[in-house]
């Protein structure tokens, strides 16, 4: 046999997506119909396959939104003000991992870590330099908390109330989904029930105090990024979603009232059609979940508001300049899904914490986009492909299949407490880290492609303020000095009695709040209250 | 007669979440025949010498993604000699630049393992470096 003879007798190499899902070599309208069609609805009609407004980016461009914070508040918000000036629409505040934890800047867990990765909070003095000079109303802010989330919307609400905003119109976004931070990112702080019994105090506050600020981002990115595939990212999202969604309804909330507040937060690396058609699927199967399951009436509730970007499990610390190609193709994958807001992971990040230059070109990525290659003229370009309209029909019924075998093992809070979608995540990210290592999964510059000339990458590191930290600890020794010491403990003690009859703890946080009560205090208080969580770990103990 | 188990601890010291690598790699130990305890996340330098102590183990693991790799392990490394266990393996895993990797060499942490390391490296390191 001819070397042509054979090529052509080889069999057709065989391809399943991340999510399960055989991948035919060709697609056509037969595929679509026998996988449930087309859904006609346009984009900005239920159940919203094609998007969620009926124009998307020719009406308005995704909001760009780099994850930044770094030091103290007056060196963020001199980042900030260069990502504004460098034409850059949100801001996504990343804070340092005391303040994740609810530690102040002078605790001793604090020590190494007082603005290292992200800019340190002790009192609402911080939040005041940090947006010092930026206009809430032209740019929203989105607060990457969690564990800490409800001190850190009130220090928002407080910041912006003191500077004149009226808090019923304010926007913003809070992450404060802290479920997923059992499953994976880690900065829990309470036992699982009190943090969800949290995450409802917020919702329900915000209903009635500031309806259009968005009280959680309910994020399906960091389970990715522990171990899922991406329609498990999608699954496992719904089913925290509808745990905080069930809590808020708990409290005598109308889903209507709340429900168009909730967004989300899913990941970008991979496959291109796959990860299109998992935002098309999930607005789908979103909609459907609350116009259903909870009887929503108004269409907008159903919204699958989203930030998609990151990507950062894609992204190699081998060969870093292929990172700043990649974020490229995953910008593309989320303009092609029809995200609301986007950011990426910079090309430095498996590195260190961005330099500005890295920021730039990540907001330059996403700017190239809008203005130079046709991303924004038409909604929902990829709608109507057979292989997208099939693929998104199938990727629906493993989203469903996700959240099933959540359901399956007690629910997600269930799950969450004893440690059962931890492990389930952890396997996958084990072999998924196995497939690296024996070549079967292919990352360029890691297992091919991988001769690099260049051994040693001239990446920039940011370096750590050692004295930035020591400053920190004195301006909040100094900020201890000059409040009312007594003011502050009245409203402590209100917070732990308002915590301890199992009342919404927003309005006792907000008085705490603006006394410049710390993070540190606050979060004491609750502790007294709720304790701490005790990780399960046993899943990952063998006995011998 | 079976040779006698490695056994590891390894541990997430300080305030960092990121435990994907740490799973992963308690999982390549177990599978490589090593007995392993994992901590869990945001372990004091105490608790962690105190584990280690107690479970009488040959390995000590840490790992670090914050940044926060130097000043964890020089406190570390004071409790684990406190309590006598300098004869034992010591390594460490994480975002660690290449200039501080000599520093934790230095403090006594002999395997030094930075993001995008082989899980099968770390393993062979420890066989051939466990007496």
């Amino acid at each position: 046999m001819t070397e042509k003879e054979k090529r052509k007798e080889a069999p057709v190499r065989r391809v399943v997506n991340e999510s399960g899902i055989e991948i035919k070599p060709l697609y056509t309208a037969e595929d679509v119909i026998a996988t449930g069609g087309v859904d006609s609805s346009r984009a900005g009609e239920a159940p919203f396959t094609r998007g969620i407004h009926p124009l998307m980016y020719r009406q308005r461009p995704f909001t760009m939104r780099q994850y930044t914070g770094f030091a103290n508040a007056a060196d963020t918000n001199q980042r900030f003000k260069y990502l504004i000036a460098n034409g850059q629409t949100g801001l996504n505040v990343a804070f340092d991992l005391a303040t994740q934890c609810g530690y102040d800047s002078d605790a001793p867990e604090a020590v190494g870590e007082v603005g290292r990765v992200g800019m340190a909070v002790d009192t609402l003095r911080d939040f005041e330099v940090a947006f010092d000079g930026i206009d809430l109303d032209a740019i929203t802010v989105s607060l990457t908390i969690n564990g800490a989330a409800a001190i850190l919307i009130a220090m928002y609400l407080a910041m912006a109330e003191k500077r004149g905003y009226d808090v019923a119109k304010l926007r913003g976004t809070a992450q404060n989904d802290i479920l997923k931070e059992f499953i994976g990112r880690g900065t829990w702080v309470f036992p699982v029930d009190p943090s969800v019994k949290l995450v409802a105090d917020t919702i329900e506050y915000c209903a009635k105090v500031a309806p259009k600020y968005s009280p959680v981002s309910v994020c399906g990115y960091h389970i990715r990024e522990s171990g899922a595939t991406p329609a498990e990212e999608m699954g496992y999202a719904f089913a925290i979603a509808k745990a905080y969604t069930d809590a808020a309804l708990a409290r005598g909330l109308d889903i209507d009232e709340f429900a168009g507040r909730l967004s989300f937060n899913f990941n970008i690396f991979g496959n291109l059609f796959e990860q299109v058609a998992k935002f098309r699927a999930g607005r789908r199967r979103w909609a459907k979940i609350i116009r259903d399951e909870y009887g929503a009436k108004n269409p907008s509730s159903g919204w699958l508001r989203m930030i998609a970007g990151g990507g950062g499990f894609g992204l190699t610390i081998e060969q870093p300049e292929n990172n700043i190609v990649r974020g490229a193709y995953y910008a593309l994958i989320a303009a092609l899904g029809g995200a609301q807001t986007m950011a990426l992971c910079c090309y430095d990040e498996a590195y260190t914490i961005p330099t500005p230059k890295a920021q730039r070109l990540s907001l330059r990525t996403m700017q190239l986009l809008i203005e130079e290659v046709g991303l924004t003229d038409t909604v929902d370009p990829l709608g109507g492909s057979y292989y997208v309209e099939t693929l998104t029909n199938q990727m629906e019924e493993k989203i469903v299949e996700a959240m099933k075998w959540v359901d399956d093992h007690g629910g997600i809070v269930k799950a969450v407490a004893e440690g059962v979608i931890q492990g389930r995540v952890s396997e996958y990210a084990y072999r998924r880290q196995r497939a690296l290592e024996t070549g079967a999964l292919r990352k360029v510059g890691v297992n091919c492609y991988n001769e690099s000339e260049e051994e040693n990458p001239n990446v920039e590191l940011h370096p750590y303020d050692e004295l930035g930290a020591i400053a920190q600890v004195q301006s909040l020794r100094l900020l201890k000095a000059e409040r009312d010491n007594d003011a502050v403990e009245r409203t402590l003690d209100t917070l732990r009695a308002d915590a301890n009859a199992g009342r919404n703890v927003m309005p006792a946080v907000m008085q705490a709040v603006k006394a410049y009560a710390t993070v540190g205090e606050m979060t004491r208080a609750l502790v007294d209250v709720y304790g701490y969580f005790r990780e399960p770990t046993r899943l990952w103990r063998k006995v011998a | 007669m079976t040779e006698r188990k490695i056994k590891v601890l390894l541990a997430k010291p300080g305030l960092d979440g990121h435990d994907v690598g740490a799973k992963v790699v308690v999982q390549a130990l177990m599978e490589a025949g090593f007995d392993v305890i994992y901590t869990g996340l945001r372990q004091t330098p105490d608790a962690i010498a105190k584990a280690a102590a107690e479970a009488k183990v040959d390995v000590i693991g840490l790992s670090i993604l914050s940044g926060a790799h130097i000043p964890l392990c020089r406190r570390i490394r004071e409790l684990l000699q406190e309590k006598g266990l300098y004869d034992k393996l010591w390594i460490v895993g994480g975002n660690i630049p290449e200039e501080d990797r000599m520093v934790l060499r230095q403090l006594g942490f002999r395997g030094v393992f930075p993001t995008g390391s082989r899980t099968a490296d770390i393993v062979s390191f420890i066989r051939e470096n466990v007496k």
